[in-house]
């Protein structure tokens, strides 16, 4: 077995189960007995269960249980609690002084969509830790404490030691040791620092590029770990740099690099950058923060070990972003990194990034991965698995409630080596009555109907007044619905309806023109792209520094970075996501003005896949005839419907805590257009017919 | 990709060579549990290459007259098993850095027969299955058969059943071994653990150190990161062939096939069964079978009988219920018939849970829930439960994975393949200067016979020039990975390319930084399926479709050139060297199996190389060239196994081009039609 081997789990995967289930069976080789070392007393194998096994024990829990201070979920947490409402989230207020760290644990979790002000309704409490010396027989009680049952302490670096027994509650902490540590019951943190964002966060660094050196540490001179001597042996000063960051000196504290005058033109950060991998002695303080600062700088941190857990290693597979090495092999470290392969060593680097933005780049991403564990075992038939959580989008924007299938969500197509299905569900929003045939909803649900690809029209009736019955509406030789929404309401329009079933939503605007090659074209680029935004109206903003803040903008540009779902193809996940990911302040913002939801629906999708919407040509009459018809009625013609849409851009970033939206300069046309060919080779003719 | 098949074939075994049907599972079961060594992180820093040895000779020997060992009875015991253990304090990786080649490798006891005091045998010396255990890893590379060369040592001692064993008596006998030293560095396998009353889920048997490859761990004895959960094995698996089944419904939704189940759990089951009717199966043990009818192969349900583990295959859910002990060998069944096994079992570990992810095979179910089983396991997706019932995971590897729009400041390197054409050359590397985004250009010179100009001939452009000469006049130098190229960004472009404007290679770029794991080219050409021939056929005619685009002038990530270069499967390489066509047709296929996405096309552009030019250029006319390339493309499909190339009907073009808009406001206005 070339090590090799295990970059493929997934093959062996498949291998296991086919080799070591299947294989043998079929592979019977005739009656060859083999011959038996000693006359075997038993019939058959020598595994037959005993007789006295028969009717085993239920509940017969093996090792240790509560009483020792031990913990699994199914022995010290209370199921039943979190069946009724949820995986709801309560916060004690605090009472005495709180470490900054621990105010903005507490202000993320109270800002999660998972927060309830009712302890009634917690499946989980949250208590706070108070700085300073606790009692042994602390936390000092709180009213539903039960033992700690359900109860989950962060304990963060700053807040000192426990100090007292947490009992049957979770521990999130940074870095706990291995005795202490209760497998698949306390969550490992990572350890923040202070400049940490609390939301949003860095975008992932640069693209990865070849580095300058192989590995670098910089670490202080201390007499335990990385001593002078295996340092001055590993340093080459070439490829290799193993520096020391500060002179000791009686009491100094090596905070900031002093730097020693042989090395003192590295730079600790822009070492890392320069480096493919970073040596972290993970398990020491410095190592904590190392780990981190590496994984930003997409420098592989190659750990040296001490079999302290990892942060999140519940969920998180660090095999595929570090090298977990093993302190006492110090001196074949270069050898090793340097027997990596290229292509391993970008997919480590990209790995390293991945994780990152995902999970560590905020206060509220590692707060809400926490949270995220914790609710995975929970339920545990409706929980992440390994992919969800270890390739892109990640954990956080997969939500495991709309399903557990890779084959539901817009982001595994490749993974799977499958293709969307060429199918799509169109769904219009009415919002004004229907008065004559000749309106364009009418024009605009036989041109859908007509596209091969169509097996579905609904239209979300969101117009005061009853909608028209069966017999006024246009046959069409596609199933066709009209649901009359509870609320009608603006966000009503991306709800997760159970009747849309294909994988693709056409979302449109009633009053939007479009010829069945349009939609025809659109929809064979979205299968290309399936986990973007690809439609027609494009919409671009801008930084406006004179006003500091996001400007939108609707003008004719060079590049956009919105399509406007008034005509556009996505994934239906996008619904679910938009109304369950999204918390309420959003949602009523949107509904409030009856404006912004396809901007905001814009920042959702960009956010989660980091990429641009794709513009696909259309008639440039797209435009005009839409404010010619609709304009009476529609809301594009009025000035304060612009104000609001800057307004919304701005409330949408504070949000997220930074600017999901990315620019595009390329539109989608099909292979021919406008080329000086017969228009009869051409397949999508009426794209370009005026 | 299955490790298994490399080791049929070796030579002379430990124990007399066996060909039984248990050989692979054993080999696989080996090999897995080396790779959860692997992972869970000390090997994970190991080197790799595992190389086969030749030079290792076992004697066979007979298992007759091995030597006996009499254990007195105040022999040492080791200690109990230190739950605290994991690979940075309880194991020896010094022993396995000894030998030059940093392979791991295993050394296996010689067979002793273990008395104690007054004679008895302390162990049925050993089993069936760790007989073939032992061959497993003896006919494996891993096997050495000198113990000072070891970095893992396996006893020749039986510990798999414990209920065979004699507990003290068998911790007596491994604490003689002569490398013992607490059982650092050695490795017991055992699937049934634990005894009456209470069945600890892992072996009885004091062990110290010792790394232990266990069945029905769980979360407290299981050491993460240094034990392995290895499946419980059946015989049944083994012995009966089922054929296999199509994803796809099944007669039974949830069936039920264990017998000794507590009365609790069956209780449970029956009013699941009550309730839903048809639907759900609980069989159970037959009470009256006729004589010599196995028992193992048949199960009741009231006065009907099935056939096991036949009956496992009409079902869509098969339950896998924890007894006395958490691993349960009707797994192995289960997942051989096709069923989706459902694990109620709170804390076992799954087998090879740090390498398998369960939960796209399987679902698990806490105990607590039983009663609702039906409702969760209704709420599965129809897609996710065909995926469980296919059992395969596959995947794209791509490392350039990352949705991120590299920043534009970087620029590209331009690469231009050349031969003699100097002035042309001059003339593409005038046009390309032009491009602001360009930061170098490499001339890769191929022709042996002849040096490049003088310095002082070449054109004046304002980025660095530098001239590689190559040694050998081959097409995939163009592809090398050269130290020169420092930007991400490639554009490899033909020394006859000159009708490419700065406005069409500036968008390029700006494309390629959308989609930095694509080619992104100019020219687009498409493959056909021939109907008639039946073979693939190769296009360059103008067509509504593309699926490749010629690397006379695209954009691509440098890492391709790294792939084509080192990693281009079969002899694809050579080939094209050898034939001096279709290196672009082959970094198109590569790039396509590597990432599962199809090129981009840019721009409307079709003539290259002189406005009076056909479209389709120069070389492209000439019939038996297309001959060539349609071979090409049959060769390569064959080589990969599959046609990776993805067809797709569009191309980028610029937001606005052709826009009624004016030109002076456009980025890219200079946009050839033709």
């Amino acid at each position: 077995m070339q090590a090799r081997g295990r970059y493929l789990l997934a093959g062996l995967a498949a291998c296991l189960l086919a080799g070591l289930y299947l294989r043998p069976g079929r592979r019977r080789a005739a009656a060859a007995s083999p011959p038996e070392p000693e006359p075997e007393p038993r019939r058959g194998s020598a595994l037959a269960a005993g007789p006295a096994e028969a009717g085993g024990g239920r509940r017969a829990r093996g090792g240790a249980g509560p009483a020792g201070g031990r913990c699994r979920m199914e022995t010290c947490f209370d199921f039943s609690r979190c069946r009724r409402h949820g995986f709801r989230v309560y916060v004690y207020p605090a009472r005495g002084r709180l470490s900054e760290p621990q105010r903005r644990v507490l202000r993320s979790l109270r800002g999660s969509r998972f927060y309830t002000p009712e302890p009634g309704r917690a499946c989980l409490l949250v208590l706070p830790l108070e700085r300073g010396p606790r009692s042994p027989d602390a936390p000092a009680r709180p009213p539903h404490w039960n033992g700690g049952r359900n109860h989950l302490l962060f304990s963060l670096h700053r807040d000192g030691p426990l100090g007292f027994e947490p009992g049957q509650a979770l521990l999130a902490q940074a870095g706990p040791g291995a005795p202490g540590f209760r497998p698949r019951f306390d969550v490992s943190l990572p350890l923040f620092p202070r400049r940490l964002p609390q939301r949003g966060g860095a975008r992932a660094g640069p693209f990865p590029a070849p580095r300058r050196y192989l590995l670098v540490f910089e670490g202080q001179r201390s007499p335990s770990g990385l001593g002078a001597q295996t340092r001055a042996a590993l340093h080459n000063g070439r490829d290799l740099l193993l520096l020391t960051a500060c002179r000791p000196g009686p009491g100094a504290r090596c905070d900031r690099p002093a730097a020693a005058a042989d090395d003192a033109r590295y730079d600790s950060q822009e070492l890392m950058q320069n480096s493919s991998f970073c040596l972290v002695p993970w398990g020491r303080r410095l190592g904590f923060f190392r780990f981190l600062e590496a994984l930003q700088a997409a420098c592989i941190p190659v750990l040296l070990s001490n079999g302290w857990e990892l942060p999140f290693s519940e969920v998180i597979d660090w095999n595929k972003a570090a090298i977990i090495g093993d302190e006492r092999l110090l001196l074949q470290i270069p050898s090793i990194t340097r027997s990596i392969d290229h292509d391993r060593v970008l997919a480590l680097r990209q790995q390293t990034q991945f994780l990152w933005e995902t999970y560590f780049s905020s206060v509220e991403k590692i707060v809400l991965t926490t949270l995220e564990i914790i609710q995975d075992r929970i339920q545990a038939h409706i929980s992440r698995n390994h992919v969800m959580w270890n390739a892109q989008p990640g954990g956080l924007y997969v939500l495991p409630q709309f399903s557990t299938s890779l084959a539901d969500f817009p982001f595994y197509y490749c993974a799977l080596g499958r293709s969307p299905a060429k199918e799509f569900t169109a769904v219009i929003q009415a919002a004004s009555p229907l008065l004559s045939q000749s309106q364009p909803i009418v024009r605009l649900i036989l041109a859908v109907a007509k596209s091969k690809y169509c097996t579905q029209i609904v239209v979300l009736w969101s117009c005061e007044k009853p909608p028209p019955p069966r017999s006024w509406w246009p046959s069409v030789p596609v199933p066709f619905s009209v649901v009359e929404g509870e609320h009608k309401t603006m966000s009503s329009r991306f709800f997760p309806y159970d009747l849309i079933r294909t994988d693709a939503v056409l979302s449109l605007d009633e009053d939007t023109v479009l010829s069945t090659n349009e939609v025809d074209f659109a929809f064979t680029v979205w299968c290309s792209f399936p986990e973007r935004i690809v439609g027609y109206p494009a919409r671009s903003h801008y930084w406006d520094s004179s006003k500091g803040w996001w400007a939108y903008t609707s003008k004719w540009t060079n590049e956009y970075s919105m399509v406007l779902t008034g005509a556009a193809f996505y994934h239906r996940y996008y619904h679910y996501l938009y109304t369950f990911y999204l918390p309420g302040s959003l949602h009523s913002m949107v509904d409030q003005m009856a404006n912004c939801e396809d901007i905001l629906m814009n920042f959702l999708v960009s956010a989660v896949t980091k990429l641009p919407p794709i513009k696909v040509t259309q008639k440039k009459q797209y435009k005009e005839t839409m404010m010619q018809q609709g304009s009476k009625t529609s809301r594009w013609a009025d000035p304060e419907h612009f104000a609001q849409r800057q307004a919304c851009m701005n409330s949408f970033a504070s949000w997220f805590g930074f600017m999901p939206l990315v620019h595009s300069q390329m539109r989608l046309d099909p292979v021919l257009f406008k080329d000086q060919v017969s228009i009869l080779r051409k397949k999508y003719r009426d794209i370009e017919r005026l | 990709m299955c490790a298994s098949a490399k080791y049929n074939t070796r030579g002379p075994a430990l124990i007399p060579r066996m060909k039984t049907k248990h050989r692979i599972y054993y080999i696989t079961l080996f090999s897995i549990v080396l790779l959860g060594l692997i992972a869970t992180g000390m090997f994970q820093f190991w080197p790799h290459s595992i190389e086969s040895s030749s030079d290792w000779t076992v004697e066979k020997r007979s298992v007759h007259d091995v030597p006996v060992v009499k254990l007195p009875a105040e022999s040492p015991i080791p200690e109990r098993g230190d739950l605290s253990c994991r690979m940075h304090t309880c194991f020896d990786v010094y022993r396995c850095g000894f030998n030059p080649k940093n392979k791991i490798k295993v050394y296996i006891y010689s067979l002793k027969k273990y008395v104690d005091e007054y004679g008895m045998l302390v162990s049925n010396t050993i089993s069936r299955e760790y007989n073939e255990l032992l061959t497993a890893i003896s006919d494996s590379d891993f096997y050495t058969d000198d113990v000072n060369r070891a970095c893992l040592f396996v006893p020749s001692i039986d510990v798999l059943n414990q209920n065979t064993l004699r507990v003290k008596e068998t911790a007596q006998a491994l604490a003689q071994l002569s490398r013992w030293d607490r059982g650092t560095n050695h490795l017991l396998f055992n699937m049934l653990p634990g005894g009456p009353p209470d069945y600890n889920t892992a072996l009885d048997v004091p062990r110290d150190r010792a790394l232990l490859a266990g069945g029905g761990f769980s979360t407290w004895t299981y050491r993460q990161g240094y034990d392995v959960s290895i499946p419980v094995y059946s015989p049944l698996s083994v012995e009966v062939e089922l054929p296999e089944r199509r994803p796809g419904p099944r007669r039974y939704f949830i069936l039920s096939s264990q017998m000794a189940l507590h009365p609790e759990y069956r209780s449970d089951l029956e009013a699941l069964q009550a309730e839903n009717g048809e639907s759900v199966l609980v069989l159970d043990k037959c009470t009256n079978l006729s004589e010599g009818v196995p028992s193992v192969r048949k199960r009741c349900h009231k006065n009907q009988v099935f056939d096991y583990p036949q009956v496992l295959q009409e079902a869509t859910f098969c339950i896998v219920l924890r007894g006395a002990r958490l691993g349960q060998a009707v797994l192995s069944d289960v997942l051989q018939a096709g069923c989706v096994p459902v694990v109620i079992a709170d804390s076992y570990i799954l087998p090879f849970s740090e390498v398998l992810d369960w939960k796209r095979a399987s679902v698990v179910i806490p105990e607590e829930k039983m009663p609702e089983m039906y409702s969760i396991l209704q709420s599965i997706p129809q897609r996710q439960i065909e995926e469980m019932q296919r059992q395969k995971w596959s995947s794209v590897s791509n490392p350039l994975f990352l949705p991120l729009i590299p920043p534009q400041s970087q620029g590209f390197t331009a690469i231009v393949l050349t031969y003699d054409r100097v002035e042309s050359l001059f003339r593409v590397i005038t046009e390309v200067s032009k491009v602001p985004s360009l930061s170098k250009l490499l001339v890769v010179w191929n022709n042996q016979n002849k040096n490049p100009p003088e310095d002082s001939l070449w054109p004046k452009i304002r980025v660095p020039l530098k001239v590689v000469k190559t040694t050998e006049n081959k097409l995939s130098n163009r592809f090398f990975p050269y130290d020169e190229i420092e930007t991400e960004a490639v554009l490899a472009i033909d020394d006859d390319i000159i009708m490419l404007t700065s406005d069409e290679l500036q968008f390029g770029y700006e494309v390629w930084r959308e989609f930095p794991d694509r080619l992104v080219g100019y020219p687009g050409r498409l493959h056909l399926w021939d109907h008639e021939m039946n073979k693939w056929k190769y296009e360059s005619e103008w067509t509504n479709e593309v699926s490749m685009v010629l690397t006379g002038a695209a954009f691509y990530h440098k890492y391709f050139n790294y792939l084509y270069t080192y990693k281009m499967p079969g002899d694809i390489k050579n080939w094209v060297d050898a034939h001096m066509n279709c290196e672009d047709i082959a970094m198109n296929f590569l790039v396509a199996n590597v990432t599962g996405k199809a090129v981009i096309k840019v721009t409307p552009r079709k003539k290259f190389k002189c406005p009076e030019c056909t479209a389709i250029d120069g070389l492209s006319l000439d019939q038996t060239h297309m001959v060539e390339r349609s071979e090409c493309i049959n060769k390569f499909a064959s080589v990969f196994g599959t046609m990776p190339l993805k067809v797709v009907e569009h191309r980028a073009d610029p937001v606005l081009y052709k826009d009624d808009f004016p030109e002076k406001l456009k980025s890219f206005p200079n946009i050839g039609s033709l």
